[in-house]
């Protein structure tokens, strides 16, 4: 065991762990942040999705070892102070049903307008290509996302 | 899933303490990079190393540069760093291509290039841009580095020319001096993750000379000498194309598998063929306008 330190959710924190614990169960299990969930387990779903450092990656591919010193941003810290505009406007349209995939889905379009407020179509949809949702089509959510990052 | 066995792991803060790490640990050490291949391959017991050298703590290998008539892609430049690098889409545009294509943008942001062709998977993305631009892959040991010529470089699937006891720093380009034009072709049901059921890669040169290689339809990447010298000897053009398209039945031998049956992959590496040789003749044209 070694004990690392990183920010979670803007809060310093310490844990111990294991050289082959994964990042995704560290956070579930030893820090209690259910957000990011398991799909998959091998980097395909995206419902695993944490934002390390400003970009949205996978956390089931990540030993928690590595995050020693990192920046770590899960729904729950980036709705802190109340839902974002994307997290509003996708319950305006009922854009989830079952919301397995809804966290990682929106750290990625986080990610995408916090670097491009202005994306294209293609970009919206490139920016969730690797987050699989088996309910919606993903139409609502790119129409969600669209209402939000459309030029006024 | 948790990683059913124990192991080490270690951050190194210079290159000279991760190749003491290596030359201590031999082949039961393995680096640690992007990690977005190792974790599975730990997960699924493929590899069971004792020791991980997380090698991101060495900064020098981030850099993405155009040194000496070369370009430099180091070993912890992953595939977003690439895809937003102005070097590669000025003077290596089939890479800035094919970091696009690579899994989704959640893979592109931990995925490096140098990993890609060190899992060596035989599906992978970055073979072909690196195989038809005569790409360098460099070593290094604490017996010295050496430079192996990616040709070379893949050994059988998931197995290349690495030593026990090296680690691969960066890979180089070379620039040619006479204007040029590459195109990519990737196979796949969909993006966002998939592999590539099969993948082309072309490189045309202004003074006739044409580069090909093929990705997924064998055990390892490889250029098809059979092609380019078809080519240069006869000339790039729709003609030429298609009786070159005709050839590729001999030379790649894909398999059936969960993502596409043999004769799909088959089919489609010929259709892939020729559109990026299209793409690629059309963007040589533009260079010399």
């Amino acid at each position: 065991m070694k004990k690392i330190s990183f920010t979670l959710n803007g809060e310093l924190r310490q844990v111990d762990v294991a050289p082959n614990e994964i990042l995704l169960e560290v956070l579930r299990y030893k820090m209690g942040v259910k957000s990011p969930k398991c799909g998959c387990d091998t980097g395909d779903c995206g419902a695993c999705t944490v934002i390390l450092n400003g970009k949205a990656v996978r956390s089931c591919l990540i030993f928690a070892i590595e995050i020693n010193g990192q920046e770590i941003l899960t729904l729950e810290g980036l709705s802190k102070d109340g839902l974002t505009p994307l997290q509003k406007a996708l319950m305006d349209r009922n854009a989830f049903q079952c919301g397995y995939c809804a966290p990682g889905m929106i750290l990625s379009v986080t990610c995408l307008i916090s670097g491009n407020p202005h994306p294209s179509e293609e970009e919206i949809k490139e920016s969730i290509a690797g987050n699989l949702c088996r309910c919606t089509g993903y139409q609502p959510v790119i129409d969600a996302i669209r209402q939000i990052t459309k030029k006024q | 899933m948790a990683i059913p066995f124990e192991f080490a792991y270690e951050k190194p803060a210079t290159i000279a303490d991760a190749l003491h790490l290596l030359d201590k640990w031999g082949s039961n050490a393995r680096i640690l990079a992007g990690g977005t291949d190792l974790a599975n391959e730990l997960k699924q017991g493929f590899r069971v190393p004792e020791l991980l050298v997380d090698i991101k703590g060495l900064n020098a290998l981030e850099k993405i540069k155009v040194l000496d008539d070369a370009l430099h892609i180091g070993a912890l430049a992953t595939f977003d760093m690439v895809r937003n690098s102005q070097p590669v889409r000025d003077h290596v545009y089939i890479l800035y291509e094919v970091a696009g294509l690579v899994a989704s943008s959640g893979v592109r942001n931990r995925a490096t290039v140098v990993g890609n062709i060190c899992s060596a998977v035989a599906c992978m993305d970055s073979a072909a841009p690196l195989l038809v631009h005569d790409a360098v892959v460099h070593t290094a040991s604490l017996e010295g580095e050496r430079e192996v010529p990616v040709q070379d470089w893949f050994v059988d699937n998931r197995k290349t020319l690495v030593g026990e006891k090296e680690m691969v720093s960066h890979v180089s380009i070379p620039l040619p001096k006479i204007k040029y034009a590459g195109a990519y072709q990737k196979m796949m049901r969909y993006t966002g993750e998939d592999l590539a059921a099969a993948n082309v890669g072309v490189l045309l040169m202004e003074d006739g000379a044409c580069r090909v290689a093929f990705g997924s339809v064998g055990p390892i990447p490889r250029r098809s000498p059979e092609i380019e010298s078809f080519l240069e000897k006869n000339g790039v053009n729709a003609r030429n194309i298609e009786q070159a398209k005709e050839m590729i039945g001999g030379i790649i031998s894909p398999i059936t598998d969960v993502r596409a049956t043999r004769e799909y992959r088959m089919h489609m590496t010929k259709v892939m063929f020729v559109r990026a040789m299209h793409a690629a003749v059309e963007r040589l044209e533009k260079q010399k306008r």
